[in-house]
């Protein structure tokens, strides 16, 4: 493997620059013609977008390790940066028909998830202690300004403050633990931690046993606070509640995957060598974290009538499924996290996409409002019904054969309580997912007039419905065969 | 491919009723009597073209559906799928005519998911391949949740999201336990698993692992025979569905927990099997109890029930009873019992849901006490009644009678005691039909009743050819038992 120096880092660096010019070119652009109503910087951003995915295919995989081993351009990287890509695209979509949003700070607003999206690419392909801190910050700081956007709302300004709160401990948590690595291997290289951690292990470093115990579970806390899992996960139902829906779309898939991406990358590279750590066992640590995630997230959506907020929930569950995958550190489990992710971005976003249109529609964010919507607006509620029969994981629809993979990883290591507690875990979401279903097309509504929608929105349901509903069924070889290639040389 | 057509022909038919417009209900309805109509005439000539001298697997048909995991789409029948088959078949387009008159909010949308759910049925009893079976068993899920959700009683809501969680908890369970049937393996078809299973020294053929797997799957069809203790979704959701979804249930859905039980827990987890119904040790008739269970606790909440459905919901749980009673036998006459009960409460379930609806849809109310003297007013109805009455509480000549008697028969040589104790269920089936006979049909006519209109042309259609069907078996009834003896031989070679 190549490292590169910074100079020669620069041209396989052009897509995060690209992005980088697009959010300064944004926010120049609409100060310069501001007009009301103008949708030029969302249509700025998506260009900017097109031309980062561009760039980011052109540039390719070249395995390269760039600006002296702080970041690493692979396979694994770009599978994310896509992903975060098209989620950020049609972030930028659902925000232009949002009317929550103050029209005068648009341009501020997209040139933010811009440099949210710069930091996530970043998170994807970090392979530096310090620069993983600094990804994690860039996004961060950007999503609390985000997610606090709603000025008029205090329930955003909530949001927005809650999130800082959690996320300056949860990232102290991490700077400190990873101090401590640094203090202990004298390298931030996540690759020579590993070596160095192996090192002094087999040379007997038993002294050293809980220090490394104590940083690893420290960094974990930043991770962990990225991907909401228990017991970091407070901050999210308050946050994507508060959050504008869009932003509240936007955390619980984009932000996820990076998070997920910085999970894979730092323990399948830099701790690995950390299972010599005898008295730890570390997938069942890791277990019982996934187990918690997805328990507590099921059982405190059982309850919620707000939409949002129990979407909110529902992810927290689906980061606890995604988890089992990177359970046992193996092949097999990061290869259904990655299929679980193209699957969990097509059947969340979607959910979240209706629940922009009924807010917007309807004006209604609880359960109530979605009465009877089957008369009302067939395509909608059918729509939903979909995506919430996906997030439970009934086949034939998608959902289920991302779940299945999850659990098969689970299953061939042999940790059957992990696979009965998520497979029951599944029953119990069935039973809030059908709530709404129920509302929509069991219950009749007091309005019978029906809801009309553009058909820019329709169209843009169906991009995530027909996906969500055939993907299992006739894509499962080409999904297969990417992420078996977006594995790179992480797992060797 | 014939069985294939079979499967999709009534998803093309909901593709295309979604198609029609809005307003053309009448042309829907027919259209998918026609879709419904083609699956029948498919199995007419499964019916003759299949042979009945082989236990083998007929009509086969394998191809790769998802390559990276070897999941196959493999299809094809023995003599117990063609027989069940053959019932589904039959009974599509009779529940199409059942629903002519009585569904009036969503025709469309009700018909489109009644043709999803018989594909989902079809395909469930075609598959050969572990993943596919699955797929087919939980796609019957939505539709029926949908059917009994929106088209149901007054508790519909409730009836319907017990089915769906009760179904889908027995049906993770069996997730988990075939994918770890797949590790094992390395496969996901059917007959290759089934022959390793009883390769010594394969990991598939490990007495543990066998007794493990074989409870994941068997909380799966439990649910859905139903099996006591999980049998309580099911009163509540034959009370609320309409008719024609009583009638699938009662006479589909029920089958598919006993087919699978039959296919994997019998054929596949031989060794999990032996443990629960040798006869011996602490377990060995575990499986017989709860058959006995089932019959005894089925037939008394039966003598109990003051609502005509329910009456004849809690006799389907007693019935089945016999099927579990059968199958733990694992001899030829216990088995070819079972499958020839699971037939036959098919066909008699359907007629008795039927007639319930026949009187629901005129008097708006099912409380067996409300009526009486029926049989001066309706006497086509009570003749037909009466055939399908004496033939669930197994009056020797009519069809009923082969398909208990040869269970017990079976289950006689093994478990003698319980099986004594069984029959008080048939004693408590004849007493609560001949009872509700009384109390619907005779002594002196309610007044109120006293202009119900009779039986019409269209539900004795649909009521006549399974009228006929419980005589003809009553009489000959091995015009069924050829169908599947081979295939019963060859499940229970193995056993020696």
């Amino acid at each position: 493997m190549d490292t590169l120096n910074n100079v020669q880092s620069i041209r396989y660096f052009i897509p995060e620059l690209i992005l980088v010019v697009f959010a300064a070119g944004v926010i120049i652009f609409d100060l310069i013609g501001r007009q009301e109503g103008s949708r030029r910087a969302a249509h700025l951003s998506l260009v900017g977008l097109a031309v980062t995915l561009i760039a980011v295919l052109l540039v390719g995989a070249a395995d390269r390790s760039l600006f002296l081993g702080m970041i690493q351009l692979d396979s694994f990287a770009v599978f994310f940066k896509v992903i975060i890509l098209i989620t950020t695209a049609v972030t930028i979509l659902f925000s232009m028909g949002s009317e929550e949003l103050d029209p005068r700070t648009r341009g501020e607003y997209y040139a933010l998830l811009l440099a949210v999206t710069l930091g996530m690419f970043l998170m994807a392909s970090s392979t530096h202690l310090l620069m993983i801190y600094l990804s994690i910050e860039t996004v961060s700081l950007a999503s609390y300004i985000l997610a606090g956007f709603l000025t008029h709302s205090p329930r955003s300004s909530e949001a927005a403050f809650k999130y800082i709160i959690y996320g300056a401990v949860a990232s102290g948590t991490m700077l400190f633990g990873i101090s401590l690595i640094f203090g202990l291997t004298g390298t931030g290289d996540v690759m020579q931690v590993s070596n160095v951690l192996a090192e002094l292990f087999s040379s007997g470093g038993g002294d050293y046993q809980l220090a490394v115990l104590v940083s690893i579970i420290f960094v974990l806390a930043g991770v962990g606070y990225k991907i909401a899992s228990v017991p970091f996960h407070m901050w999210s139902p308050d946050v994507y509640e508060g959050a504008p829906i869009p932003i509240t779309a936007f955390l619980s898939v984009a932000s996820k995957s990076a998070g997920f991406a910085l999970f894979i990358r730092l323990f399948y590279l830099g701790f690995r060598s950390a299972n010599v750590v005898e008295s730890v066992d570390w997938p069942l640590l890791l277990a019982v974290v996934a187990a918690l995630t997805m328990t507590v997230g099921n059982l405190a959506a059982l309850p919620q009538q707000n939409v949002k907020r129990l979407l909110a929930y529902s992810s927290i569950a689906h980061g606890g499924y995604l988890l089992m995958g990177g359970v046992l550190l193996t092949a097999e489990g990061v290869q259904a996290i990655l299929i679980y992710l193209i699957i969990y971005l097509f059947m969340n976003l979607g959910a979240f996409f209706v629940v922009i249109l009924i807010a917007e529609q309807v004006g209604s964010e609880t359960i109530d409002g979605y009465r009877g919507l089957i008369t009302r607006a067939p395509l909608v509620a059918v729509s939903m019904g979909i995506f919430l029969f996906s997030l439970t994981g009934i086949p034939p629809l998608s959902g289920f054969f991302g779940k299945w993979l999850l659990f098969k990883a689970v299953l061939t290591k042999e940790f059957y309580w992990l696979a009965i507690i998520g497979l029951l875990n599944s029953v119990v979401s069935l039973y809030y997912y059908v709530r709404i279903v129920k509302a929509m097309i069991l219950d009749t509504s007091d309005e019978p007039n029906p809801v009309s929608f553009s058909i820019g929105s329709r169209v843009l349901l169906l991009v995530f419905a027909v996906p969500t509903l055939l993907l299992g069924i006739v894509c499962w070889t080409p999904m297969y065969e990417l992420s078996k290639a977006s594995l790179g040389k992480i797992l060797g | 491919m014939f069985l294939s057509l079979m499967i999709f022909v009534p998803l093309v038919g909901m593709v295309v009723v979604l198609l029609l417009p809005r307003d053309q209900e009448e042309l829907a309805k027919k259209v998918t009597l026609g879709f419904t109509l083609i699956p029948l005439l498919l199995a007419v000539i499964l019916f003759i073209q299949y042979d009945r001298s082989v236990s083998d697997l007929q009509f086969e048909f394998d191809t790769i559906w998802i390559k990276a995991f070897d999941i196959h789409y493999h299809i094809g029948i023995n003599g117990i799928s063609v027989t069940l088959l053959l019932l589904t078949a039959l009974l599509g387009p009779i529940c199409v005519l059942a629903s002519w008159r009585n569904i009036e909010k969503g025709v469309k949308a009700y018909l489109a998911l009644f043709l999803l759910l018989e594909t989902g049925m079809i395909g469930f009893f075609c598959a050969q391949d572990l993943f596919l079976f699955y797929v087919f068993f939980e796609v019957t899920l939505l539709p029926m949740y949908f059917l009994i959700g929106i088209w149901g009683g007054p508790r519909r809501e409730y009836a319907a999201i017990k089915f769906f969680l009760y179904t889908l908890f027995g049906g993770v369970l069996m997730l988990i336990a075939i994918i770890a049937v797949y590790i094992k393996g390395g496969t996901f078809d059917i007959p290759k698993l089934i022959a390793l299973a009883s390769q010594e020294g394969h990991p598939l053929a490990d007495r543990t692992f066998q007794i493990w797997a074989f409870l994941g799957f068997f909380i799966g069809f439990a649910v859905k025979v139903p099996i006591f203790p999980f049998h309580t979704w099911l009163p509540d959701a034959h009370v609320e569905a309409p008719t024609a979804i009583s009638v699938i249930l009662a006479g589909i859905l029920l089958k598919m927990g006993t087919y699978g039980l039959v296919l994997i827990n019998f054929a596949m987890l031989p060794k999990g099997m032996d443990l629960f119904c040798n006869g011996e040790g602490r377990w060995g008739s575990a499986f017989a109890i709860l058959g006995f269970v089932n019959i005894v606790y089925g037939s008394l909440c039966a003598l109990a029930q003051k609502d005509f459905k329910k009456l004849v919901a809690y006799s389907s749980i007693a019935h089945m009873g016999f099927v579990i009673l059968g199958l733990a036998a694992r001899n030829e006459s216990g088995m070819n019992g079972a499958i020839l009960q699971m037939f036959n409460h098919g066909v008699i379930s359907a007629m008795l849901f039927l007639l319930v609806g026949v009187v629901y849809d005129r008097a708006h109310h099912r409380e067996i006490g409300g009526f009486g003297g029926l049989g001066s007013q309706m006497p086509i109805y009570t003749g037909i009644t009466i055939v399908a009455f004496f033939a669930s509480l197994g009056l020797p000549g009519l069809s009923g009678f082969w398909g208990e008697a040869l269970s017990l028969l079976g289950a006689y040589s093994i478990f003698p005691k319980l099986t004594i104790l069984s029959t008080i269920g048939i004693v408590v089936g004849a007493a609560y039909f001949l009872w509700t006979l009384q109390r619907v049909f005779l002594g002196q006519l309610n007044p109120k009743y006293a202009d119900m209109p009779e039986i019409n042309r269209r539900e004795i259609v649909t009521l006549v050819p399974l009228g006929i069907l419980t005589i003809v078996l009553g009489i000959w009834p091995s015009f069924a038992i050829d169908m599947f003896n081979e295939a019963v031989k060859g499940l229970i070679a193995p056993l020696g």
